[in-house]
């Protein structure tokens, strides 16, 4: 049987399917681990609710643990609070910005209601620095980020929008 | 699991309807959008409707497991989705006309997002729990769904005499079909009464106050209200509703039970 702490180091060896330089843990995707007499309990929140990756990470999850020994591994999805970029750590959004996605800028929005709102947001280019970006899109490869272009170095890029 | 129990033996047949209603607008304005994939204007927009469908399609996964819990009869989201008659869907029948062009899949997203958006709002403090942590997560969704939406019908709208001309025309076709989202029925009242969500017609006010200066900076004009009345979430549906279900319970019906 694992410790918990050991089940924690090795989560944070399982990739995000889609943004693969983040682990699932750096992600705050994993919100609880119960240590059971024959196994494990991961608690995992889903990021969007149709997330295609959120089941191949569940996989993932399992494989991993199971290979290092952990018995019987049993997920669970728990929803409420809501899974929120603000659960992306700094080091984190470093490796982002490293590959090439800018991480979300400010604090997600939170309850109550609020005006349509047509903020162009000046992102910073992660491949030159330059600041004279603009949006291409809203939605990227994934529900996740959005699609931006560098108008210095003509790179497109992504940006992983807050939510 | 406690409370799922509890749920299970009080739940209302308005309750369980209420959140099939929920769950099958979703389930059926992404089944539409699924159909852009592949095929849209640009691959921006080919890539975020199939995002927002995705979206919707999970938002209606969560929501449709929901129902069958409260109905108890076991049924789970694939039954629920795949496995119901016509007479069974509860959606609303803007949901289900076809998408007809860039110009009309827009304006519908941008008229339901906007539902969305303010419903989901209320939904966070519903009675049942279940339904609030799905609203919570939802609203987050939508209000993507909407920024999106909302900017590319100012851009139609206000673009091109071509763009301007199908985007109206699209106002004109689904205008008549949003009167049954504030249409009063007992369901609605039932549900109000019991703090589970609002009834959909106390939202109609603020929808027009979000809706109607979107279109009037996209240079539209608002169609008038006639009496035309649409009853897709009392089971009525329109002759698309027929051809939408063969296409999306086609593998269902042909290999009941398949999984992959
Ligand atoms: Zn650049």
């Amino acid at each position: 049987m694992l410790t918990e702490a050991q089940a924690w180091t090795l989560l944070d060896t399982v990739p995000d399917p889609e943004v693969p330089v983040v682990s699932v843990v750096e992600l705050g995707i994993i919100r609880e681990l119960r240590c059971r007499e024959d196994g494990l309990t991961v608690v995992v929140t889903p990021t969007y609710s149709g997330c295609p990756a959120t089941e191949v990470i569940g996989l993932a999850i399992r494989d991993t643990l199971v290979a290092a020994g952990a018995g019987r591994v049993e997920l669970e999805t728990r929803l409420d609070p809501a899974w929120t970029s603000d659960w992306i750590g700094e080091a984190a959004r470093e490796k982002l910005r490293a590959y090439g996605i800018v991480p979300p800028t400010g604090k997600a929005a939170v309850g109550g209601p609020q005006p349509i709102r047509f903020v162009k947001k000046t992102l910073t280019c992660p491949r030159c620095g330059s600041n004279d970006t603009e949006r291409l899109s809203e939605f990227g490869s994934t529900a996740c980020k959005a699609t931006y272009r560098c108008k210095a170095c003509l790179e497109p890029f992504e940006y992983f929008k807050p939510i | 699991m406690a409370a799922d129990m509890t749920q299970q033996n009080t739940a209302t047949a308005e309750h369980i309807e209420y959140v099939t209603r929920l769950g099958d607008n979703a389930l059926i304005l992404g089944q539409r959008l699924s159909e852009w994939c592949g095929h849209a204007p640009v691959i921006e927009e080919d890539l975020a409707l199939a995002n927002i469908a995705l979206d919707l399609v999970g938002q209606a996964r969560l929501l449709l497991t929901h129902a069958g819990k409260l109905e108890g009869s076991g049924r789970d989201e694939d039954q629920m989705a795949f496995l119901r008659v016509e007479r069974d869907y509860r959606n609303i029948t803007m949901m289900e006309v076809p998408n007809e062009d860039f110009g009309r899949s827009t304006v519908r997203n941008f008229l339901f997002s906007t539902f969305q958006v303010l419903l989901w709002e209320r939904l966070v403090q519903s009675s049942d729990r279940e339904l609030a942590a799905i609203a919570a997560k939802s609203l987050k969704e939508a209000r993507y769904h909407l920024n999106h939406s909302a900017e590319w019908v100012i851009r139609l709208g206000d673009g091109t005499a071509v763009s301007h001309d199908k985007t109206q025309a699209a106002l004109y076709y689904l205008w008549p079909y949003t009167a049954e989202l504030f249409a009063a029925n007992p369901t609605d009242e039932a549900v109000s009464a019991a703090g589970i969500g609002p009834a959909w017609s106390e939202l109609e006010a603020a929808w027009e106050a979000m809706v109607l200066p979107v279109l009037a900076e996209a240079t539209l004009v608002v169609p008038a209200r006639t009496p035309f009345k649409s009853y897709g979430k009392f089971g009525r549906h329109s002759e698309h509703m027929g051809h939408l279900l063969a296409t999306m319970q086609y593998m269902q019906r042909t290999y009941p039970g398949a999984s992959w």
